[in-house]
Order: structure tokens, then sequence, then C-alpha cells
């Protein structure tokens, strides 16, 4: 383990957070409110910290994959902690453990809060809030490989770990240029998103939030009624297929660009992604219009939103889904343990994992009928590695372990037993809103801090996928001699 | 520049190691997994499985907007079929190794007709290499400029050698005006000597100059060695087979001794005035029979690097003046130079030095053309040759006028058939080769040697 460069690259990450504040801090300058101040002190405590941190001298550019998974677990954590200072010194959350919860929501693109009543804070936080939702979206760590032009092979490692998916792709030969890449595809879309949010009548300041918390499916809103507050089928059309469109491989976007648009069609994670969403949406529609809660139309407007912001992991709502029947909430709680493409800025376990895992199983099958045959997993037309489907399969089972425990310890505040396991279940996949008191319009405000540690640990361990933060916990992973 | 290299073995990892160090965006194609997880996990490339002789994956290795493909894999016939395919598909230029003997007799048929721009054959280079060293035994290393009129010699400095402690201007001064010292590598670090720099015992020095003056320094400085006239070589592979040929027309004896009895039976065909022998080379009974001490030169060259060490050590033991063995992998280089064996030849490093200085030639198109680079000292330091002509931006300067950035020397000037060694009135004038040793870094083009602002 090479401590010294893994310091020295947190202080990176940290200075690039430091400069980010400055960008709330104009906003709040420009409302006049009285969070500027916080602003600029935590601006100017973070960029010391960094500063300092920077100074440590670097013996040996030897790193590897475990560095680069201590690289961004740590880099998170810090994060989320120095990203909390804005929330504490504005007075707008005064519990250290509240402030933390809600910056980890942010980062890791979750978007379950604390907050009771949202429209009462200052601009400059709620557009803080929505920013590190952005920022998170697409990786911290993966804007540093965009950014530095040193970023070598050795920042493949911490891409890997970064970026969700069993395996990540490089575009281009150069680490740093698929960095570029894939931030210009999200910055062309997420400003496609505001213009197109300013057409249908948002205010400035309310598109770019919801633009944010659409962009890295994060899920914080200015309003407490979520996009419900707008009431306008245009909007809601206009975020659910951004929404939809956040939630693809954004290689696939490169490939289009690149005048082959047949590779999203001949992708098998996207149309596996495609008919889970379409699947989904009529089955829930038929069963809220049989049980009579809305109109065809409206049936498919609401369950459209809220199948693509559950798939998305975004979180946003239109419609207290914690009313429709239970067919309906099952089929959303069954998403939330899916998630959207592997590479998209969504959290979850990934279609493609699920698409693995249900060939796996057809060839245990196969072997049980052809005892001496020879199977090979495909994807695309391309063999898979056997290392890569064992990887998979630890990931599913390692999910649910954290799953269980996780909701074992948040059981222990005696709530329902539904509103537990659903605030795990949309916290470990970065949705967001779960079922019961943590519903669509409900918070997280009534969990002991002990609940609220819990579930922020799991949030950062869905976002980065486990591995990065169970590294953290082995011990060997920390001693000198672990060559 | 956009390169694909086909087959990530030693010479392909080496290449891709190289190449995008010097950015270029590089693309590694190998059918094995096993093999592109290296690259995968070390390098900023990109890696894609599959055979390099598919459109398809050539295709998705994006060939039509590459420059250049090297062809690298294991197999002549496939590397020939991938440079073709890629030709066809819209690559700008080929490279292809091309190793079979019996090949390399067509090869001016088979350039044109698969449209290859370059061949290399690393045991035809690395048997080259080898038969310098043999020729002029002093030297660790021989690195040859301006058509064989100017070397870089490696010469490890020992006791008793009359240069020790004396500084550089002295030596010029005292010895030979018409040689340079280059670079000194003392304690693993590479030093580009000024003129009050003092010489030690241990160590490595490299010597600029004509092969005539440089051998007459030697000689005249306490290092002397006779000519050798018989070679024992161990292994007989391709390097050995091309040895034995190169040291035949400078009427060099070869002995070779093989392992593998078919092999014998061939190679005595291929070589008829070599003499073969059946036998282990790690056998110290059967290398004494053959009188091992009163060889001249010792070569090893199987095709394990752990035999070649062993038995460069035998020989070593033994009393051979000049002991030359092969290291595959780059890695060992430096263990073995500091157990006492100095002439180390590395194949795929040399195929390296090539295909380097072939890209950066092409990326140069329009400046000063490149005509040699040797990288020296394990690739820490670069000896290089230019031509200036009308691009370059300091023509008829005065050197002393000049400010050149940290580390790098101009060697030697060759103007038509004068080598000069440089002193601070000397010019540059167009058509002069400029010979440079840079250390840390990457020269592409003659003017990138002045400091900015110089």
């Amino acid at each position: 383990m090479n401590i010294r460069l893994i310091i020295k690259n947190l202080s990176i990450v940290i200075c690039i957070e430091a400069l980010c504040m400055l960008l709330p801090f104009f906003i709040a300058l420009l409302y006049g409110q009285n969070d500027a101040k916080a602003f600029l002190f935590s601006a100017l405590i973070t960029l010391c910290a960094g500063l300092l941190m920077l100074r440590i001298k670097v013996k040996t550019n030897n790193f590897y994959t475990r560095d680069g998974f201590v690289v961004v677990a740590l880099s998170w954590i810090l994060v989320s902690i120095f990203g909390s200072l804005p929330f504490l010194f504005s007075g707008a959350i005064p519990s250290p453990v509240n402030a933390f919860f809600e910056t980890v929501s942010g980062f890791s693109t979750t978007g379950a809060t604390i907050l009771e009543n949202v429209e009462a804070m200052p601009y400059g936080i709620l557009f803080w809030r929505s920013f590190i939702h952005w920022m998170g979206g697409m990786g911290v760590l993966v804007l540093i490989a965009a950014v530095l032009p040193s970023a070598g092979a050795s920042f493949y490692h911490v891409m890997k770990a970064e970026s969700p998916g069993p395996s990540t792709e490089k575009l281009v030969p150069k680490i740093g240029q698929t960095a570029k890449i894939l931030y210009s595809i999200y910055i062309v879309l997420t400003t496609l998103l505001v213009i197109s949010l300013l057409i249908a009548g948002m205010p400035l300041y309310d598109a770019l939030i919801h633009a944010f918390g659409t962009a890295g499916t994060g899920g914080f809103s200015s309003k407490n009624l979520s996009i419900g507050a707008y009431g306008s089928v245009f909007i809601d059309v206009i975020i659910t297929v951004f929404m939809f469109l956040f939630g693809i491989n954004f290689t696939l976007y490169y490939h289009a660009l690149k005048g082959n648009f047949k590779s999203f069609f001949k992708n098998e994670e996207f149309r596996f992604y495609i008919g889970l969403v379409f699947g989904s949406i009529i089955a829930i529609t038929l069963n809220l219009v049989i049980n009579g809660f809305y109109s065809i139309g409206e049936g498919l407007r609401h369950s459209a939103f809220q199948v693509n912001s559950v798939i998305s992991t975004t979180g946003y709502a239109t419609a207290d889904f914690n009313l429709w029947p239970v067919f309906s909430k099952f089929v959303l709680v069954m998403l939330m343990f899916i998630g959207p493409s592997a590479g998209s800025t969504g959290g979850s376990m990934k279609c493609i994992r699920y698409l693995l895992l249900f060939k796996i199983i057809k060839r245990e099958l196969a072997k049980i009928l052809h005892p001496r045959a020879v199977h090979t997993v495909k994807m695309a037309g391309k063999a898979v590695d056997e290392s890569t489907l064992w990887g998979t399969m630890a990931f599913f089972f390692i999910y649910i372990i954290i799953f269980v425990i996780s909701s074992l310890i948040v059981c222990l505040d005696g709530k329902d037993l539904v509103s537990s396991v659903t605030a795990v279940t949309a916290s470990i996949g970065n949705i967001g809103p779960g079922l019961g008191v943590v519903g669509p319009i409900g918070n997280y405000s009534g969990f002991s801090n002990l609940s609220k540690i819990v579930l922020s640990f799991c949030m950062i361990a869905g976002r980065l996928e486990i591995l990065p933060v169970l590294i953290l916990f082995s011990p060997s992973a920390w001693k000198k001699a672990s060559a | 520049m956009k390169i694909i290299i086909i087959g990530d073995g030693k010479v392909g990892y080496s290449l891709a190691e190289n190449l995008s160090n010097e950015d270029n965006d590089v693309v590694v194609i190998d059918k094995d997994p096993e093999a592109l997880r290296k690259a995968d996990e070390y390098l900023d490339v990109m890696c894609i499985r599959g055979n390099g002789v598919s459109t398809k994956v050539l295709m998705e290795a994006g060939v039509n907007e590459t420059q250049l493909l090297i062809a690298a894999t294991a197999s002549d016939e496939m590397n020939m079929v991938c440079c073709l395919t890629a030709k066809k598909l819209g690559v700008e230029r080929t490279i292809a190794r091309i190793r079979d003997p019996e090949y390399a007799d067509e090869l001016s048929l088979l350039k044109l007709d698969l449209g290859l721009d370059m061949v290399f054959n690393p045991e035809r280079a690395a048997a080259r290499e080898i038969s310098r060293i043999i020729r002029f035994p002093q030297a660790a290393n021989i690195e040859i400029f301006a058509r064989g009129r100017v070397e870089i010699v490696e010469i490890r400095i020992s006791k008793g050698i009359s240069i020790v402690g004396m500084k550089i201007k002295d030596i010029a001064e005292k010895i030979s005006p018409a040689i340079l010292i280059g670079a000194v590598v003392r304690n693993d670090e590479i030093i580009i000597p000024k003129g009050d720099f003092r010489i030690e015992e241990g160590d490595t020095v490299h010597i600029v100059g004509k092969p005539a003056v440089v051998s007459n320094f030697c000689r005249q400085i306490g290092i002397d060695s006779q000519k050798i006239k018989n070679v024992m070589i161990v292994g007989g592979g391709r390097i050995s087979y091309y040895l034995a040929k190169f040291l035949e027309e400078t009427g060099i004896k070869a002995k070779i001794i093989e392992i593998n009895e078919d092999r014998c039976i061939e190679l005595s065909e291929l070589l008829p005035h070599a003499l073969i022998i059946n036998g282990d080379g790690t056998d110290d009974t059967l290398l004494n029979s053959e009188n091992l001490s009163e060889m001249g030169a010792f070569v090893s060259l199987t095709d394990r690097d752990e035999e070649n060490f062993m038995s460069a050590l035998l020989a070593k033991q033994a009393g051979v003046q000049k002991v030359i063995t092969k290291i595959n992998r780059s890695n060992y280089i430096r263990v073995i130079k500091s157990l006492g064996i100095e002439s180390i030849v590395n194949p795929s490093q040399i195929t390296t030095n090539h295909i380097l200085r072939y890209v950066r030639g092409i990326e140069n198109a329009q400046g000063s053309p490149i005509e040699a680079l040797f990288r020296i000292i394990d690739g820490r330091a670069e000896a290089i040759e230019f031509t200036a002509n009308e691009s370059t931006g300091f023509l008829n300067i005065p050197l002393k006028n000049l400010k050149f950035k940290e580390g790098i020397l101009v060697a030697v000037i060759v103007r038509r058939n004068d080598i000069l060694i440089p002193h601070g009135n000397d010019i540059i004038k167009s058509g002069d080769s400029v010979i440079l040793i840079a250390r840390d870094r990457k020269i592409s083009d003659l003017n990138d040697i002045i400091a900015s602002g110089g």
C-alpha cells in the first residue's frame, strides 16, 4: 500500500471539492441569503486541508488495484465529510450525523433526505445539495482523470473502482481521453435537459436543481412534493425521458455519436433494460387502472414516471406510490433491486449482472442435461471471463448480505417492517424514497443516529459497488508488507 | 498518433509500454486474455481480445483511422496476413515481425506485395549486435551511428585503467582530443559529465568517437584485448544461426552447442563452416571438454534466461575473456549486470529501439529526420542521430551561445566525412548529422533540445 501516493491523490480530490463549493457561494450571494458565509468558510477549510495534504512527498509511484480501491473509498468518505460543512455552518442542518447523511445521500446520488421542509432552506444550500448529485453521478475521481493531464495507466485502477458495472470498458486507448468523453456526454445531456425544462416553463434555478438530480440519478428536489409540485404533464414527460436516458450505458452514446446507432439494439443489456421498463409500466398501469386509481392516460403518465424514477435509481416522484396497490408497490421494490445499465450514472445491482446470472443458471441446467458439455457464457457474441462470472455471483451474494445485516440494525429502531427494509433497499440501491415512513412524501429524519450511519454506509457501499469499501475493513490491505 | 499492436508477447508489451509512454494512443490485440491482463493492468492502452487477422476485430480497434499497425505475433504468416488485411482496411503504415530465415531472403519481394512498410527481425538484429561486440571485445556494448563512422562504446572502468581519477578535460588534453565521454553511470545514476567531472573506479562510461580512434583510446588507457578468433555459442536458435553466419563473414570460427539432435542436423546443413555439437550447454564437463577456457568469446542464447545466465557464469569462471548473454526479461538485466556479466543482449529491446525510431520519424515528417536512435543504460537515456536541415532553428550559431535543455549533450557533429567533437565555437550547418545524448527525455526533433527562452 503506497500510503503517501494515496494521500496525494486524496488531496487533489479535496482541492477540487473546495473549488466546487465556490459555485453555491455565488448562488448564495446572488440571492443575498445568509448562507454565503458558510460556503466561504467551508471552501477555505477544505482548501487548507487539501493543500496541507498536497505537501506530502511521494517516494515511489507504484500504484496497484488495491491502492486504486482505497483511494476511491477514502475519497468518497472524505468528500462527504467536507461536503457536510456548509450544512453545519449555515445552520441548515445542525446535527453532524444528519449533515453527513444528507451529504452522503447527495454524493452517492441516493436522494434520501432528513429534511422535513425542503422549501424553507436557503437557495445556496439547496443548490449545493443537488450539485453534489451531479458530481457524484459520474464520479469525482473520473473528473480528476478527465482534468489532470498526468493521469496515466495507474488511474485506470481508480476508474475501475469508481465506475459501476462488472467490467469497465475503455472507449479510447488513453484513460484521460476516455474520462473526457464520458464527461462531455454527461454535460451535453445535462444541458439538453436544462434547456427542455426551461422551455417547459420551469424557472432557471429549479431547472438546474432538477437537471442535476436527474443527470446524477439522485433525486433531491427543491420542492416538498418533488416533481409532483409542478403538476405539469410536459415536465413529467421530459424528466421521465431523461431519467430513462441517464440509465443507459454511456458507452452506447459514444458509439452512436460515432455513427453506430445499431449498437443500441445489438446491446443485450439495453434490450433487457428497455424491456424491463416497458413491461413494468404496462403491469403497473393495468394494476392501477383496474383498481380504479387513475384513468388510462393518467395511469400511464404516473406509472411511467415512477418506474423510470425507481429503475434509474433517481427517486423523484409525481405521485405518492406508497398509497398504490400492493402489486404495483412490489414491482417498484423489485426494480429497486435491479437498477439501470452498467456504465450509467445510476446505482443498484445493474441489469447486466442479472443477465449474466440468468446465463449462468442456464449453463448450470445445461450441465445437468449434458454433464460433459463445455459451455462459455457469452455477451454480445464474446465469451465472458470465468473470473467476471464469479465476481458477479460474489457481488450478488455480498449485496444481499449487506442488505440483510443493515436491515437487522435498522429494525432495532422499531419501525414497521416495510419502512425499515425499504429504507435499506433504497439506500444501498441509491434510490432515495422507499415505502412507509420513507415513502415519496416522507423522509429519513425519524431514524436513530445509528441507523443513519448504517444507511450512510449503505449508500457509499452501493454507489461504489461495495468491494472498494470492504477493502478498507480488510486488515491485510493496510499492512506495509502486503505485497 | 494512433497505433495498433497485434500480439502482446515480450516485444508487443515492450512496444506498447514505450509507445504509450510517448503519448501515442495504443490499442493492443491478442487472442489470449492472460497475455492481455498485464497490459490492461499496468499500461494506459486499450486491450482488445480477438484474432488480429479478423476484419471485425481490426475494425473494432479503429484500423481505418490508425496511422501505424505493428504485427508481432509468434507466427510470421499471421503477421503478414494481419498487415495485408489492415492495409486493405485503410491503415497508413504497417510493420511486421518476420523471423524465419527462409522468408528473410525473400523480403524485398514480400514487402512490396504485402504492402509492408517495415519488416523487423529481432533475432537478426540481436545477432548483428552480438557480432559487433565480438569484433570489439573491450566494449560491453556498442551502438553505431552515421553509417558506421561513429560509435558509442560502453566501457566499465576497472582498477588499473589510467583514466581513473582524471578529470574529463584532462583526458581530452592528455590522451586524445578526438573522443568524448558522453554519459557516465555511477551508482545507478546517469550523469552527463562536464569538464571538471572526475572519473572513478567502478563507473561505466560511454565513449563517443570514430571506431579507430575509440579502439586506439582504449588501448592507450590500458584496456587491451586480443582479437577474438573463436566463439562458443550455447543454444541453436535463430539468433545463433544468424550470428554464426555473420561471424563466418568475418572469419571468426563458431562452435554451437545445441541440445536437440534434430535441430543440430538442421544447423549442420545450414551452416557448413560451423562446428555443431549435440549436448547440454549448462553441463560444465561438456563445456570443458570442448575447451571452454580456450575460447575467445562465449555467447549463451538458449530460450531460458536462467540457463543463459548460469552458463555465462560458468564461462566467466573458466576465464573466458568475453562473455555475452541473451536475456529476454528486461527486469533481470540490472541484477545480472551487478553480478559481473556486462554484455547483455535483449532482442525485444533492440526491436523496440528500431520501431521507436521509425515512429518518431513519422511524427516528425516535416522536421529534421532521425537517422538512428539507441536507448542506452536500460532505456534510461537515449543516443539519437538527426540530420540538420533548414527546419533547424539554430544553424550557424556557435554552440556556446546556445542554451541547451538540462541533461542533453551534443556529442558529435558529422560533416561530410569529418567527425567533429564539438567545442564552444563549433557551429551546426545544414546537412550535418548531429548525434545527441539525452537523459530522461524524448527528443523527436532537433529543435527540441534548445531550452525555451535560450
